[in-house]
């Protein structure tokens, strides 16, 4: 007996060495692909790289509010003073100018290649007539003088166009020089990060560099107005970044209180501190044992897999108090236990697994991890209380007597009794049919079928985030046009043409508007079209002073653009390297994005209306109408959703393999189709009732949802498995003993998941929501259903 | 992106610096006189012609049309010939549109084209505070033929505009004559509209 303890214990630390070893060395993610796919198909891969580091991924919207407009205006205009010269931000604007001399001198130098004018046609005498009439004619208006000294030069108007070409997009309201909301009770600017939306740390480096450039500004105006203006951030990096702080405190929180809960609980029951520390060793061994798996199997362990694991795992804990308690009869109990009980714990556990395992196959990289860290987690936590426990028993190690704990529920059991058979399948039935039809009514609007469900953000940091967008009006990334290729060159080529296509369906208004790179940085081809078609010196002389005919401006007063225009023929072409500098670079490198072998261009697209849809096809239509092969069009949002409908649908129909499977497990194991009736019977009935509960309270189940229900199948089946034992043994099996186990093991889960109720993190609360109601009543059920029977054997 | 708003300010490439203006004492009766006057009109409906002498040119260019006024702050010129052009300015945001363009600008931003259509506005309106927030106001001549100088106060203001004389008889405005630092000027004739 003794060699064979030794041998236990030097194998079960030789596992935990092993794990401890493979746990240390494991890589972690907290980033978003837990909810991406595994094996994405190229538009869920362009999608995937979006969420994570495309330009909306960057964007952070900042709102300043309270105290009134010229307070607000003057804390925006020194927020984005200061922030201009951090190094984190790519840009930051509030509709303030930006008086870049680096912009104007390489707009200027550049004009030639830059402006969508520029073709052979704008340099004959004709172009060039009406082209200098039309500049003349602007100076005419105050705006158009402003232009005036660069008449000699630009006699064209190339900078004038080259702006409007940039300046496409509509600009938010403004006031005092700076943007506002459309209600005026907010000073807005958008800032976009060097790093992108993925990466929490630089985005929370980014936040806090906000949030001090704000305390400065407002301690600096000492106007009584500004005393009580407020700041308040928006945007994917400040949601993740908010979201990853509510996720790591509600995770800490909650497991310490339940941990002090549970502990407290047991040590009521046990009286006995060994008794506790050795009851948690099988779920200790279980969650190093899960994680280890995890980290073998993926490579990776996602932090959504580490703050539910241990959850799952929660049942664990009931298996040394099956343990503890049902084997506190006799001298020599663990043995007894471990003919009269352990087979019932072992099929429970097979149940759970077979439950878990139908996590495995999904899309879902957070789902398959959770399937493998509980199946894993439960056999090793399962196997350290059938193996380990015993061999750790201190000699006469006992815990208190529970069993008057046992005799009082077997008390209140006993009305149960009292009805017959009949009238208690009558009441499941009756029960069963309320909540099927519940469900049955409900169940268009059953499932939440978007992305959004598992998101910790509250609906009304979403709404507060749509508005400041629509009052930004194109800051939206949703809908884009990508065009892939191998070289910026072919991208922007690409881009071009896209560009053309998309055109006519901004004068349509189909769509609003558009962005795109090579506005910022036309394509070599196009600025090498432009350079050629401009003419020699001699030409151009002759050509103008035939055009100048009858226009109030002498030939001779535009030898600098003479000049100029030569000069460009001579020069080299503008390459992405030569943005650099500008504020060009920021706008042109969130529209083209650089992964392994492949380039993509970004054209987002803007409704026409504000928050309005896009007409999809018809955009289709016009890439496909202009043969621009290589572009693809994307809506992130719907795509999104897409992807998470269809890990749900997965979700649904693996859950109900996975039934299956457990079902063929306990006719196998039990070989009646009755006993498997009446074991499964309860666990039917409160998943039904507690998903009914769920969904007359107005819940839109999730994907959690179902983990939970699939919980409470794994769970609750122990509960059932051990009523069964206790109807099916000969042995007279103490049932006051196994009464009070299961209230044990089931109070320590309740206790569990009922605090995750409390949560704010939507997944913990769908979680906690379901498992604790549906845990305790799949043990009210199926020892209702245990008195039925008992009294029908009477 | 809305970034790209930002270079409209590459608008602002015309900097020379200002004149200084020259003191003069003003008949601060008649001026409020003619305020007052001007303030009790609601709308206002008067034709233009506008001439431009701009030395980078070698003669005037000439264009005419049509401005509107109704308080308290809504100024709408809109030019017919020899191009059409409306130009909006309500409150601080001018709202330019030709040839099925359209730009706004905030003025904040420009200070610069500021004094070149709020001088008109503020006189119409007879907003003498607004007047003088921007300029020194001199005044000249009686209530039955008056002119008013203006002289900007700010320095980006002056670098755009020297000198605004605004000629006038009871509640009319005859005739706007903006100077500017660089020599260059434009003259505006009005006078009843005629137009439908």
């Amino acid at each position: 007996m003794n060699v064979r303890r030794a041998r236990v214990l030097v194998v079960w630390l030789g596992c935990i060495a092993v794990a401890v070893i493979v746990v240390v060395r494991a890589h972690y993610s907290t980033d978003l692909s837990a909810f991406l796919p595994a094996h994405p198909t190229p538009t869920q891969q362009l999608l995937v790289d979006q969420l994570r580091d495309g330009p909306a991924s960057r964007l952070i919207l900042i709102a300043i509010e309270q105290g009134d407009a010229a307070s607000r205006a003057r804390v925006s205009s020194s927020i984005v003073e200061r922030l201009r010269k951090d190094p984190e931000f790519a840009s930051v604007n509030n509709g303030e100018a930006v008086v870049g001399q680096t912009d104007r001198e390489f707009l200027f130098q550049h004009r030639y290649l830059l402006s969508e004018s520029v073709n052979a046609q704008r340099f004959t005498a004709a172009g060039l007539g009406t082209a200098i009439r039309e500049t003349i004619d602007n100076l005419a208006s105050p705006a158009g003088l402003l232009f005036k000294s660069l008449l000699p030069r630009d006699p064209t108007g190339e900078l004038l166009n080259i702006i409007d070409q940039l300046g496409r997009s509509p600009a938010p309201e403004s006031h005092d020089g700076v943007w506002i909301s459309g209600d005026g009770t907010r000073a807005l600017a958008v800032a976009a990060t060097q790093a992108s939306g993925s990466d929490s740390d630089a985005q929370s480096r980014a936040i806090d560099a906000i949030r001090a450039a704000f305390a400065t500004a407002a301690a600096e105006s000492p106007q009584s107005g500004s005393k009580n203006v407020q700041l308040r951030l928006s945007g994917p990096g400040v949601f993740a970044v908010a979201a990853r702080a509510k996720i790591e405190r509600a995770a800490v929180r909650l497991s310490i209180a339940s941990s002090i809960l549970v502990v407290t609980l047991l040590l009521l029951v046990y009286r006995s501190l060994p008794a506790l520390g050795l009851g948690l060793l099988p779920v200790a061994t279980g969650a190093l044992v899960g994680i280890g798996a995890v980290a073998l199997g993926f490579g990776t362990v996602h932090g959504i897999t580490l703050g539910f694991g241990i959850t799952l795992i929660g049942e664990s804990v009931d298996y040394s108090i099956y343990f503890f308690v049902q084997s506190r009869q006799t001298q020599g109990a663990a043995d007894s236990w471990q003919r009269l009980w352990w087979p019932t714990i072992r099929l429970g556990m097979l149940t759970s697994v077979c439950g878990f395992a139908s996590l495995l196959p999904s899309g879902f990289p957070g789902l398959k991890q959770l399937g493998l860290y509980s199946i894993s987690g439960l056999i090793a936590a399962a196997l350290v209380t059938r193996y380990v426990l015993p061999a750790l028993l201190p000699a006469g190690f006992t815990i208190r007597d529970v069993k008057p704990l046992g005799l009082r529920v077997g008390g209140l059991l006993r009305g149960a009794q009292t009805l017959s058979g009949g009238a208690i399948l009558l009441c499941g039935a009756v029960l069963m049919t309320l909540a099927a039809g519940v469900l049955y009514h409900d169940r268009a609007s059953l499932w939440n079928r978007e992305l959004s469900a598992l998101s910790p953000i509250s609906t009304e940091e979403q709404n507060y985030d749509a508005k400041l967008r629509a009052d930004l009006g194109a800051a939206d990334v949703r809908d884009l046009v990508i065009i892939s290729g191998p070289d910026v060159e072919s991208i922007l080529r690409g881009a071009e043409h896209a560009a053309r296509a998309l055109q006519p369906l901004v004068d349509e208004k189909v769509i609003g508007g558009f962005e795109n790179p090579a506005a910022y940085l036309p394509s070599m081809a196009t600025q090498e079209s432009r350079r050629s078609s401009l003419p020699s010196a001699a030409e151009l002389r002759a050509n103008l002073s035939q055009a100048v005919a009858g226009l109030p401006l002498r030939a001779d007063r535009l030898q600098p653009f003479l000049e100029d225009v030569e000069a460009t023929r001579h020069a080299a072409l503008v390459t992405p390297r030569d943005l650099a500098g500008t504020s060009l670079n920021a706008g042109f490198d969130a529209l083209v994005l650089h992964q392994k072998d492949q380039w993509n261009a970004l054209l987002p697209l803007r409704s026409a209306a504000v928050g309005g849809e896009i007409d999809f096809a018809r955009v289709v239509a016009a890439l496909e109408r202009s043969h621009v092969d290589d572009a693809r069009v994307l809506d992130l949002k719907r795509e999104s959703d897409a992807l998470y409908d269809n890990y749900l649908a997965e979700a649904i129909h693996f859950s109900l393999a996975g039934f299956l499977a457990l079902t063929v497990l306990l006719l196998i194991a039990l070989r009646s189709p009755l006993r498997v009736a009446r074991v499964l019977a309860p666990l039917v009935l409160a998943v039904l009732t507690v998903a009914a509960g769920l969904a007359i309270a107005g819940v839109h189940l999730s994907i959690l949802h179902l983990v939970g229900m699939l919980l409470i199948v794994a769970v609750g089946s122990n509960y059932a498995l051990f009523f069964d034992r206790q109807a099916n043994s000969e042995e007279a099996a103490d049932s006051a003993l196994t009464f009070a186990a299961l209230v044990i093991a089931n109070a320590s889960t309740v206790i569990a998941f009922g605090l995750l109720s409390f949560s704010q993190v939507p997944v913990l609360v769908a979680l906690g929501t379901t498992v604790a109601p549906g845990t305790f009543l799949a043990l009210l059920f199926a020892a209702i259903g245990a008195s039925a029977v008992r009294s029908v054997h009477a | 992106m809305q970034r790209i708003q930002a270079f409209i300010v590459l608008c602002i490439c015309c900097a020379v610096g200002g004149t200084p203006a020259l003191a003069a004492p003003t008949d601060l009766h008649d001026l409020d006189q003619v305020m007052g006057m001007l303030a009790m009109r609601q709308h206002g409906r008067v034709e233009f012609i506008e001439q431009q002498f701009l030395s980078v040119l070698s003669r005037p260019i000439e264009s005419s049309g049509e401005l509107r006024y109704d308080a308290p702050d809504r100024l709408e010129k809109r030019t017919l010939k020899p191009h059409a052009e409306t130009l909006v300015l309500t409150g601080e945001v001018l709202t330019v549109e030709r040839a099925g363009r359209r730009r706004v600008m905030d003025l904040h931003a420009y200070p610069q084209v500021l004094p070149f259509v709020e001088s008109i506005r503020a006189t119409l309106a007879g907003d003498r505070k607004a007047l003088e927030r921007l300029f020194r106001l001199d005044f000249a001549g009686s209530v039955s033929r008056w002119t008013l100088t203006l002289v900007p106060l700010e320095s980006k203001v002056k670098q755009s505009v020297s000198q605004v004389r605004i000629e006038g008889a009871q509640d009319q405005l005859l005739r706007v004559e903006i100077r500017q630092p660089d020599g260059d000027r434009s003259l505006m004739t009005l006078r009843p509209s005629s137009l439908p």
